[in-house]
């Protein structure tokens, strides 16, 4: 047995931890995460609130369970889109090169130079806000993302003799990149997966700060965090539990990703 | 003659108009003979390999002809020519580390040639991969059928090169410095295994390499390189004992006096 990476470990399990919660809350919070409450309004964390409770007396602790599965849904689904897309892109753009190439980079450049933000503004401003403009804006965000990634990575592998004798041996060009290209970059991959749904989570958590998320009362950890300003010197608790979600979140994700590069190099592939 | 290539040149598009690679190369192999290519890099050589297999970097533009048992390869279509080059031409490269797939298998690597070309069942293929490496002399093939390529020796690992070149029989076989990347033993244990192939098996090889000593010990002719062009070609015998061009005595003079002895050069 060999020995796993230790980021790999301790960033699945923040990671695993996370979607547990998210999973969870879809068929049990401690408390309905919509309930308002007033009489335990701005109530610090103890007994009965495990993360206190917000100035509607609702539990901090099961608006973060639900707001878990908003995040990671829509970061997740974002990019799972924006990456397929831009996988495919890049590495057609690797295997075409050409004029196909440089219209796809270039495009990508133009796409890459809008902040997610400013993009999901534009897309909220035709489309309207919510949970579908956020993951179109990640997506939209995600393709250039991958699209260099996968680009430069197949660029290197096309170099390698092995290609060369796939083409000797007489392979079309689509089968060479599905065969033998896709799968030494895979891990690249992979790891851009893990580390961009971080990023993600950090966008969506952006735009439900600027309300551009999901709309209320569905708990969001970045609606959560732009209501606790009002009320950061009374109840500070407010602002550091979907705080401090966000950035476990990411950093169990960045974890994650770096054990995964480290565990799926084809080296460390073996027989036995 | 198997294969002649007249007047190949090869020529690639710059900014500043056409910049020739290869200007003119003349030569020949017959079935079952050994031709060495030498020439110091640089020189073209494995340009004239690419063109051979008609797989010449994007941009460059061939002309000549280069005949392989009377068919012109260079007036071939791609779907015609990616049929030759599988079945007819196989071709061995320098580095046995990036010749080889790290994601898969050595076993699928060799029976892959087999799947594309030849109606044939996956334990078919995999009785087929076997032989092969049995007959590249790899110590314990069953076991090193589902080995990753790292997990071979750089020696192995070129067998297994040499074991895919092989696997369609093919009538001509290309390698391109295949020892220059392996130390003295190695080496000698695969020009070995080579030499015997390809008299076993009737190959028409043409070995490329910078080192006179490995031409000297493989090659039934020689033909001598300079910055796209050849200087001289005659038996190998021929060209160490009366090299009839000064590039020829440089590259000779460049090996080290005890060779030199041992290949008969009188200097």
């Amino acid at each position: 047995m060999r020995r796993l990476p230790l980021s790999l470990l301790v960033g699945g399990a923040i990671t695993a931890l996370f979607v547990a919660a998210a999973i969870l809350s879809r068929f049990w919070t401690p408390v309905d995460p919509t309930a308002i409450n007033i009489p335990s309004r701005l109530k610090p964390p103890g007994p009965g609130g495990l993360l206190g409770a917000d100035h509607f007396g609702r539990d901090e602790a099961s608006m973060i369970m639900a707001g878990a599965w908003t995040s990671l849904s829509i970061a997740f689904s974002g990019v799972f889109i924006g990456g397929i897309c831009g996988t495919a892109l890049g590495t057609a753009a690797a295997a075409l090169r050409g004029r196909f190439e440089a219209v796809v980079m270039r495009v990508n450049d133009v796409i890459f130079a809008f902040p997610p933000v400013l993009s999901a503004l534009l897309l909220a401003a035709v489309l309207g806000g919510g949970p579908i403009t956020t993951i179109t804006a990640i997506a939209l965000f995600m393709v250039p993302v991958f699209a260099r990634v996968t680009r430069g990575a197949a660029l290197q592998i096309a170099a390698r003799d092995y290609i060369l004798a796939a083409r000797m041996a007489g392979k079309s060009g689509i089968r060479i990149t599905v065969e033998h290209v896709i799968p030494n970059i895979a891990a690249q991959i992979i790891v851009q997966f893990a580390i961009q749904t971080g990023l993600a989570i950090l966008t969506e958590a952006g735009l439900s700060f600027l309300g551009l998320g999901v709309s209320p009362p569905t708990p969001s950890w970045g609606r959560m965090l732009a209501e606790a300003q009002t009320y950061l010197s009374a109840a500070p608790h407010m602002a550091l539990a979907p705080g401090l979600a966000i950035s476990l979140a990411v950093l169990g994700l960045n974890l994650l990703g770096d054990g995964l590069g480290e565990m799926t190099d084809p080296r460390r592939r073996s027989s036995r | 003659m198997m294969l002649e290539i007249e007047g190949l040149t090869v020529g690639f598009k710059t900014r500043k108009g056409r910049e020739e690679v290869l200007h003119g190369i003349d030569l020949s192999l017959s079935q079952g003979e050994t031709l060495g290519v030498i020439g110091e890099s640089g020189s073209g050589k494995s340009m004239l390999a690419l063109a051979t297999i008609g797989l010449l970097p994007r941009g460059a533009s061939p002309s000549g002809s280069i005949r392989l048992f009377g068919d012109d390869l260079l007036l071939l279509s791609e779907r015609q020519m990616s049929a030759i080059r599988g079945a007819k031409i196989g071709m061995i490269f320098q580095e046995p580390m990036t010749a080889l797939n790290p994601a898969m298998t050595v076993g699928s690597q060799i029976a892959e040639a087999l799947h594309l070309h030849r109606e044939i069942s996956r334990s078919q293929a995999r009785g087929e991969a076997l032989r092969l490496m049995e007959m590249v002399r790899i110590a314990r093939a069953p076991d090193r059928l589902n080995s990753y390529p790292h997990e071979l020796s750089g020696g192995e690992r070129q067998r297994v090169g040499i074991a895919i070149a092989l696997a369609l029989k093919p009538a001509l076989l290309i390698a391109d410095e295949p020892t220059t990347a392996l130390d003295v033993t190695v080496q000698a244990e695969i020009l070995d295994i080579l030499d015997q192939l390809v008299r076993q098996l009737g190959i028409g090889l043409m070995l490329i390499s910078h080192d006179f000593g490995v031409i000297a010990r493989m090659a039934d002719r020689v033909t001598v390189m300079q910055a796209g062009r050849v200087m001289e070609t005659g038996t190998t015998e021929g060209v160490i004992r009366r090299p009839q061009h000064a590039y020829t005595r440089k590259l000779l003079s460049s090996l080290p006096r005890r060779v030199r002895a041992g290949l008969g050069d009188p200097s």
